[in-house]
């Protein structure tokens, strides 16, 4: 038994890539899909303050990630714009990240074509900007000197969808899709924090934690945490909208199951081995 | 002069962001606005002194034959190729620059990210252990909060005799909520209000010329 155990504390690193690549690999491989209950908590109550939004409001969403959280934060982006374009609210799409642009550019297209919806008309996808938390105090008295142009070069002014929105106090929501910083928090303690704008928030599972003291004050009116947080956005728009297509995040959630079981395992598998060697060792001393 | 005139404009900047925080009203809220745009300009201008830093560090990569040196030329060459691409065609969808944007740094991107899994297995499997009682608490809730991050905690907790039909039918995801709402915000509640005050505390000390570190100098 303590040679076995022995072994398993020094079990070779490469077949916990095997078994981690395979508990993520199988689920998706056999579209494996667990059932997502959704409780009262951040999720739901971001996706009740969207749907309180009357048609026509203007809601900017800031896409502040890159490629490298895009599998988090990617379903969060399609699922929330979805949600908006299809209840008629306008879009205004900013990046405080370089490559979230383009990513903003995705998700808003994708849905845009599927609901018949054109740019400028019901959606614009201003860019980037450079400067973090000083470029939203900026356009806190005016967002064209933040973006003279959109994010091809069409001017603010000549921009249909536009017309009437000259600072962040016309805009009715700031939603921050976020991977880090500049992100939730700069729209938080600017946009809400200064000029009383409501902000939800979209974030990674690993930097979840650190937003639930604006939850808990309510400078945010929702927030979701990483791929569950995506998952449970769509399950409530599927609820409401079953003609609505799937999301890539709810199918996703059963190989972060299996994974997070897998992890655990391994967690329970050292401490075992762990604790029998330490009782070794005492043995041994005495 | 090398030293007062930094502290001079620091000073004098420093004051009016403050001045237009707190009385947004002419002419502090236009002299805030003016000193926002340069801002950005600056921070703009520090995108070009970054590009050719990379440049920089890459060649003297290249011509010291330093340690795998081999992939510079190739993180020179993708940077000069998405430059040159954006520069000529634009970044508009469909166009050089948006096509290797989507079809090689998204992938590429998202799949540095994901080789964070394995090492994260490896690394909770070699490291998380209840070595004393403060170790096996962060255990127990990470744990938790790791099934009741995920649809599969409160199917496995339904498994257990009435708990499906009880009051609590979702009681995983109930106790990783709390987890979350109430010692972990707690914490963040003390780590962010702490952060703030030292962030206001050391504003204070550039504004006034106290702390001098940033000018270069030890004193």
């Amino acid at each position: 038994m303590g040679g076995l155990l022995e072994k398993l504390d020094r079990i070779d690193r490469r077949f916990i890539y095997l078994l981690m690549a395979l508990s993520v690999l199988v689920p998706l491989a056999f579209r494996l899909e667990m059932p997502i209950p959704v409780s009262p908590g951040p999720s739901m109550d971001l996706y009740e303050a969207v749907d309180a939004l009357p048609p026509g409001s203007v809601v900017i969403v800031s896409y502040d990630y890159d490629p490298s959280t895009m599998p988090e934060l990617q379903p969060m982006a399609v699922a929330l714009t979805r949600h908006l374009m299809s209840r008629g609210v306008k879009i205004i799409a900013t990046a405080l990240w370089p490559q979230g642009a383009s990513l903003a550019q995705n998700a808003l297209t994708q849905i845009s074509d599927s609901l018949g919806l054109s740019e400028y008309e019901d959606w614009v996808n201003l860019g980037y900007t450079v400067g973090g938390a000083v470029s939203v105090v900026r356009m806190g008295s005016s967002i064209s000197a933040v973006f003279p142009r959109d994010r091809v070069g069409v001017p603010y002014d000549s921009i249909p969808v536009l017309e009437g929105v000259g600072r962040l106090a016309d805009i009715s929501m700031v939603i921050a899709l976020s991977a880090g910083d500049p992100g939730i928090h700069a729209w938080v303690m600017v946009a809400q924090g200064r000029f009383g704008i409501p902000v939800g928030g979209g974030c990674t599972a690993v930097s979840a934690p650190e937003f639930y003291t604006y939850l808990g004050s309510g400078q945010l009116v929702g927030l979701l945490g990483g791929l569950k947080g995506a998952a449970d956005y769509e399950t409530l728009l599927k609820r409401d909208n079953p003609g609505a297509p799937g999301g890539t995040a709810t199918p996703g959630m059963a190989a972060q199951s299996i994974s997070h079981l897998v992890i655990m395992g391994f967690i329970v598998i050292g401490n075992i081995a762990f604790i029998a060697g330490r009782k070794r060792k005492r043995g041994g001393a005495k | 002069m090398r030293t007062i005139l930094p502290l001079a404009i620091t000073f004098v900047t420093g004051m009016i962001m403050v001045l237009n925080f707190f009385v947004p009203h002419r002419p502090f809220n236009s002299m805030g606005n003016s000193l926002s745009d340069w801002y950005m300009i600056v921070a703009s201008a520090a995108i070009f002194l970054g590009a050719m830093n990379l440049l920089q560090v890459h060649f003297a990569r290249i011509r010291h034959r330093a340690r795998n040196w081999q992939y510079s030329p190739v993180a020179i060459g993708g940077f000069l190729l998405m430059l040159t691409a954006g520069l000529v065609t634009g970044v508009e969808e469909g166009r050089a620059f948006d096509f290797m944007f989507q079809n090689m740094v998204v992938p590429m991107g998202a799949t540095m990210f994901s080789l964070l899994a394995f090492f994260v297995a490896s690394a909770a499997f070699r490291a998380f252990r209840s070595s004393n009682w403060r170790a096996t608490l962060l255990l127990v809730s990470a744990f938790v909060v790791m099934l009741g991050r995920v649809p599969i905690g409160d199917l496995l907790w339904r498994l257990v005799p009435g708990a499906a039909s009880g009051a609590h039918p979702s009681l995983v995801t109930e106790i990783a909520e709390w987890i979350m709402q109430v010692p972990n915000m707690a914490g963040q509640r003390a780590v962010m209000i702490g952060a703030a005050l030292g962030v206001v505390a050391t504003s204070l000390r550039m504004i006034f010329g106290v702390e001098r570190s940033y000018l270069g100098g030890a004193d």
